[in-house]
């Protein structure tokens, strides 16, 4: 009620009710000043001044002792040193004994140190006055006049092209800067993003066993987790690195069902899959979770990070969650022994959006 | 054609020979061996055990899965092809018969009812209907025998999602959850991933081979005993959901009395 603006409102604002009632609060508040100081116990008693001495110093005491039980810690308790704690459970008691020294060594010196600021240390409150900030008037005129004489001896007043042809120079050497950090940040990834390991012709493989699965072991209800040929199994092992193949595990991953023709809605769907039998990628279409939770009765494929359901029956389109688009389909055949093979690779890029993909 | 002469005089050509006929011997015997015959799960059933099944199927199952166990739309589905595991895996963990409708028939131990020779014979009938899973042989329970490691790599790739990485289970859509695996008997886990009872979908022996299945069950014994845990208070097993609650709760309430004590004043 007491933002009265006064210039363009003032004749008015004396007649109407809200400002008769501000008229009669004073111009400023009084400041009220510090509180009474209230003595503390250990001010006024000798005795509870002693006995805050000693849980100071019976503080700083556990904390030094503290340090000490870690150092013995740190070299006699064996790393692989495993016991039963109350209400823990089995544990390793290595860490256990270094966390509690150093829980002790830690808290003793900050705990005694505000008990002691707060029961010893003087309490009373104080107003520390701050001197004038702005110098004086003679030593400003003393700046203001050598910033001039500065200024007229560079003579860049007369000669205004050197200031102007540094300007640009130095504007121009923000380029290499800039240049560096864009340089820096690797090459474009190219088609990296769009092509998996999965090929025309690349039989499916069950994770982690590197078995061929033939088209008469997917029984309806059933799910199969799926590597493509040459990546999962013991001799993938042999041909790549465990970090090639992790690589590859984190884009190829597939999701097999055999679905009742009756109740795929996608014709697409059923087109690319072979008699009910559906591959999908597993990296989810948000951030690449791998989409697992498969449920038998509904067909509804979740990811378990972030709950995106996907519907099987209808191509895997979005039914709930964050994701953005549906995850894409691998077309598969069989080949002469009756095995699945990929009908080609993924059609469309697996996993989370990216620029050119939005 | 010459590699081919050369070949049938070395002395390497008996042992082939040998294997061959070995192996085609035993896999003509494989496929030739007369199949288990409906009704012989677990223990040899006669015909009195699969009237005794009827009978009870009748009284117990009959009213929501028909009196012919052809299923009845609503209620309950077709049981023909079902098979003895998914008869015992149903019974015998209490799910079946239902106590009440709701999303997802939920475990019940307690409430078994039955005696394992009438589970048995129920099996025993329901089987008859038609070709289905089998309980399985003692030899793929024996987790003695099983690669822990390997278990944990086919955990992990085809249970963890669902049945979270420690077995605690987990939520799945409207209500309907995975449930723990922790204290379930290894011949229902068995039949859990050879049915694939309710939501889980099937695993059958061309995806995850009896051995793989042993595997799995032995994984999943081990971190029961608790051999893969990192130790300390493990608060469910349940991930970050329950890891940050604690951190909230017992964390910030810390640093929030911390807070207060600093902030006042000595007495």
């Amino acid at each position: 009620m007491s933002d009265n603006t006064p210039a363009n409102t003032s004749g008015q604002a004396d007649h109407s009710p809200a400002t008769q009632g501000d008229s009669k609060l004073p111009e400023r508040f009084e400041n009220p000043g510090l509180p009474p100081h209230v003595p503390r116990r250990s001010d006024v008693d000798v005795k509870a001044a002693k006995r805050a001495e000693r849980q100071v110093v019976a503080l700083f005491t556990l904390s030094a002792l503290g340090t000490v039980g870690f150092v013995i810690a740190y070299l006699f308790i064996p790393m692989d040193a495993r016991g039963y704690v109350i209400g823990i459970g089995e544990m390793d008691l290595y860490h256990l004994a270094l966390g509690i020294t150093m829980t002790l060594s830690l808290g003793g010196i900050g705990f005694g140190a505000v008990h002691w600021a707060k029961t010893l240390m003087p309490d009373e409150e104080v107003v520390e006055e701050r001197h004038e900030q702005a110098s004086d008037e003679e030593t400003r005129e003393g700046a203001a006049a050598h910033l001039r004489s500065g200024w007229k001896e560079s003579q860049l007043g007369r000669r205004p092209l050197i200031l102007q042809s540094a300007a640009g120079a130095l504007g121009l050497f923000a380029i290499p800067l800039v240049l560096q950090l864009g340089g820096s940040l690797g090459p474009a990834p190219g088609r990296a993003l769009y092509d998996t390991n999965w090929k025309q012709g690349l039989r499916l493989l069950i994770d982690p066993s590197g078995v061929p699965v033939k088209a008469s072991d997917v029984t309806i209800g059933s799910v199969f987790h799926i590597m493509p040929e040459g990546w999962v199994g013991e001799e993938a092992h042999e041909e790549h690195t465990e970090h090639e193949i992790m690589e590859a595990k984190a884009e190829d991953q597939v999701i097999l069902v055999r679905l009742d023709p009756e109740v795929v809605q996608s014709q697409k769907s059923l087109d690319w899959g072979y008699e009910g039998i559906l591959a999908y990628s597993k990296v989810c279409t948000h951030v690449g979770c791998p989409v697992a939770l498969y449920e038998q009765q509904t067909h509804h494929l979740l990811c378990p990070c972030h709950q995106s359901t996907f519907d099987m029956t209808n191509d895997c389109e979005v039914i709930f969650g964050p994701a953005g688009r549906p995850l894409p389909q691998l077309p598969i055949t069989v080949d002469a022994e009756g095995y699945l093979v990929a009908d080609d690779s993924f059609k469309e890029p697996v996993g989370p959006s990216f620029w050119e993909r939005g | 054609m010459k590699r081919l002469r050369t070949g049938r005089r070395s002395p390497l050509a008996a042992l082939i020979v040998l294997i061959l006929g070995l192996s085609v011997t035993g896999t003509a015997y494989a496929a030739l061996q007369p199949k288990a015959t409906p009704g012989t799960a677990s223990t040899t059933v006669s015909t009195q055990d699969l009237q005794e099944g009827r009978k009870l199927f009748l009284a117990n199952c009959a009213s929501c899965h028909g009196t012919d166990a052809q299923g009845n739309d609503t209620a309950g589905p077709s049981l023909v092809g079902a098979g003895a595991a998914a008869v015992d895996f149903q019974v015998s963990t209490g799910r079946m018969p239902l106590a009440a409708p709701g999303v997802q028939a939920p475990e019940n131990r307690d409430a078994v009812a039955f005696s394992d020779e009438e589970i048995s014979a129920m099996a025993a009938y329901v089987d008859s209907l038609g070709p289905g899973p089998d309980v399985p042989k003692a030899e793929y329970l024996d987790v003695e025998k099983a690669n822990i490691a390997n278990g944990g790599k086919i955990y992990r790739t085809n249970c963890a999602m669902c049945h979270n990485s420690s077995g605690a289970g987990g939520a799945l859509t409207r209500g309907k959850y995975a449930p723990s695996l922790m204290n379930v008997e290894p011949q229902h886990i068995y039949e859990a991933m050879l049915t694939g009872p309710q939501s889980m979908p099937v695993f059958n022996d061309e995806n995850i081979t009896p051995e793989e299945k042993r595997d799995v069950i032995a994984f999943l014994k081990d971190i029961e005993e608790g051999n893969s845990a990192y130790g300390g208070q493990s608060l469910g097993s349940l991930g970050p959901a329950g890891d940050a609650m604690f951190v909230w709760t017992f964390g910030i309430g810390l640093l929030i009395a911390v807070a207060v004590w600093l902030g006042k004043k000595a007495a």
